[in-house]
């Protein structure tokens, strides 16, 4: 075994491990934070695999930001487990019989031999100069300029979305206008001197 | 001499993983020094700016006031609070400290000094700077706390306002320098002007969106309403004590040491002289090795870190929000197009 | 590498709605309320110019750009101007029901232009990559528009079963295109058909492939069993909403089923058609059987909608040019009678009352004989009496069948379009035979009125001469 495959198995449980984690433990909080492992353990595979420019991003978009949100969200919201758990039992059996259905699929799929070593020739090792980075760039902006535009528009999309739903003005809530704030002369409007009559 | 050099050789051609511990070593064990006194720096200067003389017990003039810290921090109880989750608490910690160790693999001290010279040292930079986000939360969820619980929601939001604004101050970088790799990115900055022509001049409102973000990444005043002694007594580690407290404390100046050094490396130049190619200044400085430089940048940039602190009072929590969405991600966009356009017709004196 | 700038002609009208959909965004911002019409009359504009530009850059010639990634050809052509009219139309009938409800803003325009956006992508698609993104994009924009009436929580519930399952549809459908991908090494269609060509049934991995695409599209057609949103969707969602993803998106998936089944797996024809058969079967069945049974219209026109998915699968499975014209045709037909349909049950809407149970529909005759009138002409066309032009979409797509050997399921049809014309008379009879249970008079403008008008009389105007369309289909499906 080379040190590379090793490292793969390495990896490989871990990520096995993370993954069960995430869909047994009780706590969603503990769920999300293996998720997380899941996702850096995926990262240093495909650093194996020499695709350093995914693995990066993989850690820095779902790491960094979108698991961050997640645990944000799962810690404040006060998730009672044991109603979420309430039909785990009785869907049990089903489940099971789904899972062992998709686990001989992908066996059927992967163990045909369609995507054995014979038929795909495993990929030469890249020189030490090459950049995974700049190969990506320059394929997606131009053979795939067209779909890469239309994602572009899904995110257009999912942010309006998320305004359009979310944002909603509260005629209670007191808002501040900081250029306005800024703008506030010494004067005049700060201080008004009111003339009164002097009262006896 | 000789022969440490052939076991050197020796290493790297039989042993490399021993040959890469020696290297982690050679560039951590200084680190944690900077970091102690960096602590001290803190003390005195803001004790100065603030009229005040700082420690002066511990030593001649206080210098071993960080050692003592150390030495007491270690000795202290830990403790850890009924109901919270040991695991997630005492890992919180080392959370923070790990990324902000780790990012120095990829960072050159000089033309060729670098650790891991990687093709992505950029992003990889960016990826684990945002990691360390995750000690903050843990610590804050796992201490069974209110407070606590308030510091790490509060983190968490501002670190993930802020590092868009980083990035993208980082994505004009990449523009300005056609690369991902670090060294790369200070040899684009080398010419004739010296100072003049590094990056921070070109793009000067990223200089400053990046120092800024920065600082509100690391969690430091005028941004540091996660800790906010005043409104929620420590924040996300106010449950703390003894080690684990002190490793925080490491990683926040370790971030504060690896923010400074990479401001000074993307916009200041890195190793290069600040008088490289003047006509009687450069040739007298020529004799200043590179990581000199490099340490007097970070230094300068880290002195702003305690300037700030000393000087302006804490930031409201929506102002912060404002200040990140409204202001500096706006102006890193219309920036990025304008260090765009600008490489795009080879813009003379720092793009030709 | 050298990089070619492909030509942007063949993608103008995307683009042009593309834009334009970017100004009314930012246009909207700065309107005060009571000018939002403005960006309403702009979407209309768009709606209508993008018509005109697709007639303008046309040609009759299949056109492959970008890289193998979009193919401009007469049967999207076509595809797209049905898309664009059909959705003008439901933008104008939902005007007066969002201005009654507050909903009357400018993110429900720009989404829906998005959708229609989505659609046109995924009609000009020559690869999987796109097919996905296009629908994608159409789904994201449905989702929010779905939930679009944030205080109804029959909305939110609606958007939140919505989202899952298309979520999980979506999962389904890159699933197999993966592995299609795995098994021919290529996602542009013309590639894979002719690695498919090479390979055969032979290989698992496509088997497989083929299955869960055909799965993700019953999903997005609501062919049954996949079919558990469509209900609660319509039910749900605003009714404008519901007229919107009653309509157009069916022309889409139409579009989808030829881009991934004819275009990229033609070779698999055998193995799909006995899929399509079942879902055709089933969907058939079970819409028209269930909603028999429903008493809220949106239901039970939901219900009709998973039935007439049936007849569109039947055209699609007889794997005949023949078969593709009849299910274009039905698709379009569809579309607007779905239109017309909606758009009664938005005309009978008002502030604060929906006009969703089907008793509110007793003596329409004696409140509004010609409204009335239109009911029963798209009640006709969609049970498929002639001389409506539902009938003709039936016959033509039960041709297809017979000409294929499989008389069986025509009749199988047949059978089932007859129980199917049960509960669209029972509406007819409660306009004209039953008592109104309220007086209250229509309130529609006269812009409404008048699209109604035109829309119902043209179930018997096409019924009258299908030909129009329909030798319009041939040529397009011709070309393919």
């Amino acid at each position: 075994m080379t040190f590379e495959l090793f490292v793969f198995y390495v990896f490989a449980a871990i990520l096995v491990f993370a993954a069960t984690m995430v869909i047994t433990r009780k706590n969603p909080v503990h769920s999300a934070l293996f998720l997380v492992l899941a996702f850096f353990t995926s990262a240093a595979i495909w650093l194996l695999a020499e695709a350093e420019f995914l693995a990066i991003v993989l850690v820095l978009v779902y790491v960094g930001a979108v698991m961050v949100l997640f645990l944000f969200v799962v810690m404040m919201l006060d998730i009672d487990i044991a109603t979420m758990r309430a039909g785990f039992v009785k869907n049990l059996p089903l489940a099971i019989l789904i899972a062992i259905a998709m686990v001989i699929e992908i066996f059927l799929v992967i163990g045909s031999g369609s995507f054995s070593l014979d038929q795909f020739a495993a990929p030469l090792p890249l020189p030490a100069d090459y950049n995974n980075t700049a190969s990506l760039g320059n394929i997606l902006y131009t053979e795939y300029m067209y779909p890469f535009e239309v994602a572009a528009v899904i995110l257009l999309v999912a942010i309006i979305a998320a305004i359009g739903l979310t944002m909603r003005k509260r005629p209670e809530s007191k808002y501040q206008d900081p250029s306005k704030q800024v703008r506030v002369k010494k004067g005049e409007d700060r201080i008004t001197v009111l003339k009164m009559d002097a009262e006896d | 001499m000789d022969l440490l050099m052939s076991l050197w050789e020796w290493l790297g051609e039989n042993l490399v993983v021993v040959q890469i511990l020696i290297k982690i070593v050679i560039i951590v064990a200084p680190l944690m020094l900077c970091v102690a006194y960096f602590t001290y720096a803190e003390r005195k200067i803001i004790g100065y700016m603030q009229v005040r003389i700082g420690p002066n017990r511990v030593g001649p003039k206080g210098w071993l006031q960080p050692i003592a810290d150390a030495v007491k921090l270690m000795f202290k109880e830990i403790i850890i609070p009924s109901g919270a989750n040991k695991t997630l608490f005492l890992i919180a910690p080392v959370l923070t400290l790990g990324p902000a160790l780790a990012a120095w693999a990829v960072f050159p001290f000089g033309d060729g000094l670098v650790l891991s010279n990687i093709n992505a040292g950029l992003l990889y930079l960016i990826a684990l700077t945002s990691v360390g986000v995750y000690g903050v939360i843990i610590s804050g969820w796992a201490s069974n706390s209110k407070y606590a619980f308030l510091g790490a929601m509060r983190s968490a939001a501002q670190i993930v306002s802020y590092e868009i604004a980083m990035g993208f101050a980082l994505v004009g970088v990449l523009v300005a320098a056609g690369s991902l790799n670090l060294g790369e990115i200070v040899r684009a900055q080398e010419g004739e002007g010296g100072l003049f022509n590094w990056f921070w001049l070109p793009l000067f409102p990223l200089f400053l969106i990046y120092f800024v973000s920065g600082v509100a990444e690391t969690n430091r005043a005028p941004f540091d309403v996660a800790e906010g002694e005043s409104e929620i007594v420590a924040g996300f580690h106010v449950e703390y004590s003894g080690m684990p407290f002190a490793v925080f404390f490491l990683g926040e100046y370790a971030n504060m040491i690896l923010i400074s050094a990479l401001t000074s490396l993307l916009f200041l130049g890195g190793w290069l002289s600040p008088f490289n190619g003047w006509p009687l200044l450069g040739p007298m400085f020529d004799w200043v090795p590179g990581i000199v430089w490099l340490f007097i940048k970070t230094a300068f940039v880290g002195f702003f870190f305690l300037w700030l602190r000393a000087t302006f009072p804490r930031y409201r929590y929506d102002q912060i929000m404002r200040l990140g969405w409204k202001v500096f991600i706006p102006i890193t966009i219309v920036w990025i197009m304008v260090v765009g356009l600008a490489v795009v017709f080879e813009m003379p004196w720092w793009f030709d | 590498m050298q990089f070619e700038m492909p030509s942007l002609i063949p993608v103008l009208p995307e683009l042009f709605l593309l834009t334009m959909t970017c100004v009314i965004l930012v246009v909207d911002l700065f309107l005060k309320e009571e000018q939002r019409v403005i960006s309403y009359g702009l979407v209309q504009i768009s709606l209508l110019l993008s018509v005109c530009i697709v007639y303008l850059t046309s040609g009759a010639e299949a056109e492959v750009i970008f890289y193998g990634s979009v193919i401009r050809d007469p049967m999207g052509d076509v595809l797209k101007v049905a898309i664009y009219l059909i959705s003008a139309g439901a933008f104008l009938y939902s005007k007066d029901y969002l201005l009654d409800r507050n909903l009357f803003k400018g993110e429900f325009y720009v989404l829906g232009l998005f959708a229609v956006l989505g659609m046109t992508v995924m009609v000009s698609a020559n690869s999987f990559l796109t097919v996905y993104l296009g629908l994608e994009l159409l789904a994201l924009s449905l989702y929010a528009l779905v939930a679009f009436d944030r205080d109804s929580k029959a909305g939110s519930e609606a958007a939140m079963k919505y989202f899952v399952l298309g979520a999980l549809a979506s999962g389904m459908l890159l699933y197999g295109i993966s592995m299609i991908y795995g098994a021919t090494g290529s996602i542009e269609f013309p590639q894979v058909a002719k690695a498919v060509a090479e390979t055969g049934m032979d290989n698992m991995v496509l088997v497989f492939g083929l299955v869960f695409v055909v799965i993700g599209l019953a999903f997005k057609f609501g062919a049954v069993p996949l079919h558990m949103w469509v209900p609660d969707v319509y039910h749900g969602a605003p009714t404008a909403v519901t007229l919107f993803i009653g309509s157009t998106p069916k022309i889409a998936a139409f579009a989808l089923a030829m881009r991934l089944l004819v275009d990229g797996l033609e070779p698999l024809h055998a193995d799909w058609q006995g899929m399509l058969v079942i879902l055709a079967v089933l969907s058939m069945a079970l819409g028209n059987v269930i909603a028999i049974a429903q008493t809220n219209i949106k239901r039970m026109l939901a219900y009709s909608t998973i039935s007439h998915v049936g007849f569109i699968l039947l055209g699609i499975l007889a794997g005949t040019s023949k078969g593709y014209t009849a299910a274009m045709f039905y698709s379009i037909v569809y579309a607007i009678m779905a239109l017309g349909g909606f758009g009664i049950v938005l005309l009978l809407s008002r502030r604060g009352f929906e006009a969703e149970n089907l008793d509110d529909y007793k003596g329409l005759h004696d409140r509004s004989p010609w409204f009335a009138a239109m009911m029963l002409l798209l009640m006709f066309s969609m049970a498929g009496v002639p001389p409506t032009v539902g009938f003709f979409a039936k016959m033509f797509v039960l041709e297809a069948v017979v000409s294929i050997d499989m008389t069986w399921l025509a009749l199988v049809g047949v059978f089932f379009s007859i129980i199917g014309v049960y509960y669209y008379l029972r509406i007819v009879k409660l306009m004209y035979f039953d008592k109104p249970t309220d007086d209250t008079p229509l309130t529609a403008g006269l812009d409404t009125r008048i699209a109604l008008s035109v829309n119902g009389l043209m179930m018997l105007a096409l019924g009258m001469f299908p030909a129009a369309i329909l030798s319009i289909c041939a040529a397009a499906v011709g070309s393919v």
